[in-house]
């Protein structure tokens, strides 16, 4: 009969997802660094205006390129503008852009993959569409698509989207494809349940960390197109200081002016290293095969 | 028990159940060879009777407990349930018929989403066919939860809190909530400790002695089959070789393969001395099944017809068929 210890075990029933995040967290002192970091920059993104910063944009030629840890922290560029301010506002770009990308991406993989991994003739079609996309290298696709349109954050995002989601079809696809094969899925089907209502309450909710941790280093690589899209001049417009244009312009003064591209790359680097901290973090408490204690 | 009512209705009628996987595709992705899983097999199962379908791993027995819940489309035959055809029948048509034939899955810990509380595992089959408001469902879950030895305090919590055996209580629960008439049971108990399989079986029991339901007993442990089933059918290699009433399975086998079997059963005293027969060989692949009689390679008594023919099913005595040339 019901065994009485297993009450007194557990007096009150959360979610096992949010067990084991919790359980992830405690266990994984890097992906805690990696999400400190990450909150840090985002802060730092939001309250721009407030953190000592003058206007990016504003030009004095007289004080062009001026060293850094004086009057200006990171120092001046050839046009004078203020590199600390710039680099600050930048973050707001490599920011909006690796979240809206992990974001769009991997919605829209979401439901393709979904779609795919269920409808028999819809996944011939749609899977050899997204092997094309995915025969393309990413950064080669975003330009091409940047090529056909204007300079604009809000393209920067749709062209590195566009290049992403076939990634996370992929991984929905599959994982929907085992997911379908799982005795509890039949046994959904065994009791009468639709396909809809079967792929919203059985496989959507065990896609979730897999799609959590794909998110994580989608956001990563799409900060590093953005900046190579800026650094070619095929992303953010100029008039916006980005990390990736910051580093653009400074490149041929490089031999006199090294820290120009020091501190938007070590920004950069710093930011991406965090998220992918975060993401390693979370694949390993929420991979049940590595990390499943109950 | 069953059979002395003058008015025993028939539940499932199987026949000539086929089921095979195709295993290789040639350049064309046509189908090159197949696996068969399950050859024609025929069987009825009445109201208020549990039918007990052993055999060892592989012989197709689940296969044909999930062709007859359609949850794998037959290659051909026929399954009749309450004198209606439901083998071809549309997403749509067998809806209804869902309703009235449950399953018991044997993997306690997989046949439950991770991700849903007990009570919404339990509540999902009424979800589908009532429309029952919050409280009533509540009430009606709590009901079950009871009728499968839960407490109904144990509704909120998700299946990682629970034992083997509760899961397949809850399980059961599941199967249980819109009132079938037949439960398919999976190898309900195989994944279970010896002590809980009895609490399960005995559980089983009594539910059918409460609501009348039947059973399909898919098992391969004959203890257990002895225990639950009404009638039994040995399936050997995707083929039924025999088919009788629970005694005159266990006292009197007539095909060679159930009396191996039989004779592989434990019995729990250290000084019984028994004539175990012990099989040779392995059993064949069912990608190439042997020609006539599927058992001859490892029957003891094979004879040059057994290789040439197939035995057709026989009815040796009233309500006992088995399929073998030598009886």
């Amino acid at each position: 009969m019901a065994s009485a210890p297993a009450v007194t075990a557990a007096p009150r029933s959360v979610s096992p997802t949010w067990l084991r995040f919790k359980d992830a967290l405690r266990r994984h002192p890097t992906a805690i660094a990696g999400a400190v970091v990450l909150l840090a920059m985002i802060a730092l993104a939001v309250a721009a205006p407030w953190l000592g910063t003058v206007d990016p944009q504003a030009v004095s030629p007289v004080k062009r390129l001026k060293p850094p840890f004086g009057e200006y922290w990171f120092g001046t560029d050839m046009l004078g503008r203020d590199v600390y301010s710039r680099v600050v506002y930048g973050a707001r770009v490599s920011l909006t852009v690796g979240l809206a990308v992990a974001l769009a991406s991997t919605l829209a993989g979401l439901a393709i993959g979904l779609v795919t991994g269920f409808i028999r003739w819809a996944d011939a079609l749609v899977m050899r569409v997204m092997d094309g996309l995915m025969s393309i290298p990413p950064v080669l696709l975003a330009i091409a698509l940047m090529a056909l349109t204007k300079a604009s954050l809000e393209n920067v995002v749709f062209a590195i989207t566009l290049s992403e989601i076939p990634r996370v079809v992929r991984l929905v696809r599959s994982l929907v494809l085992s997911l379908r094969e799982q005795p509890f899925v039949e046994a959904a089907m065994a009791a009468g349940t639709s396909i809809a209502r079967t792929l919203v309450r059985h496989i959507l909710p065990n896609t979730v960390a897999p799609l959590l941790v794909q998110g994580t280093y989608i956001c990563a690589s799409a900060m590093i197109t953005e900046s190579i899209l800026s650094f070619l001049g095929a992303g953010t417009p100029p008039n916006i200081p980005s990390w990736g244009n910051i580093m653009a312009e400074a490149r041929s003064l490089f031999q006199i002016a090294a820290y120009l591209i020091l501190f938007p790359g070590v920004c950069l680097s710093l930011t991406v290293l965090a998220v992918n901290l975060l993401g390693d973090g979370l694949r390993d408490a929420l991979d049940p095969r590595l990390a499943r204690r109950m | 028990m069953l059979g002395s009512e003058a008015l025993v209705t028939t539940l499932l009628q199987v026949h000539e159940l086929r089921k095979y996987f195709p295993v290789k595709k040639d350049f064309f992705g046509r189908g090159t060879a197949k696996v068969h899983a399950v050859d024609g097999v025929s069987f009825s199962i009445a109201a208020g009777e549990t039918l007990g379908l052993v055999g060892e791993s592989g012989c197709g027995k689940s296969t044909a407990g999930k062709t007859i819940l359609r949850l794998i489309d037959p290659t051909s035959g026929t399954i009749e349930w309450c004198g209606r055809r439901i083998e071809a029948l549309g997403r749509a048509a067998m809806h209804p018929v869902r309703r009235e034939l449950q399953v018991v899955f044997q993997d306690p810990y997989s046949s439950l989403n991770p991700r849903l509380r007990a009570r919404d595992i339990v509540a999902e089959p009424l979800r589908n066919y009532e429309s029952l408001s919050e409280a009533q469902m509540r009430e009606h879950v709590a009901f079950l939860f009871e009728k499968v030895g839960l407490r109904a305090d144990q509704m909120v919590r998700y299946p990682h809190e629970f034992s083997g055996g509760q899961r397949q209580r809850l399980g059961i629960a599941r199967a249980l909530a819109v009132r079938p008439k037949l439960i398919i049971c999976d190898e309900p108990v195989s994944a279970l400790d010896v002590s809980v399989q009895a609490q399960v079986i005995n559980l089983l029991v009594d539910l059918q002695a409460e609501f009348g339901v039947s059973y399909l007993f898919v098992a391969h442990d004959l203890a257990v089959v002895e225990h639950i089933s009404h009638r039994v059918a040995v399936m050997y290699l995707g083929k039924i070789v025999e088919l009788t009433d629970k005694r005159s399975l266990f006292r009197n086998p007539q095909h060679p393969y159930t009396e191996a079997l039989l004779s592989a059963v434990p019995v729990p005293d250290p000084k019984a001395k028994r004539k175990r027969i012990i099989l040779q060989g392995d059993v064949p692949s069912p990608v190439t099944p042997p020609p006539g009689c599927r058992f001859h390679t490892r029957c003891p008594y094979a004879e040059a017809r057994c290789r040439a023919e197939e035995p057709a099913m026989k009815e040796v005595r009233p309500g006992h068929s088995v399929a073998c040339h030598l009886r």
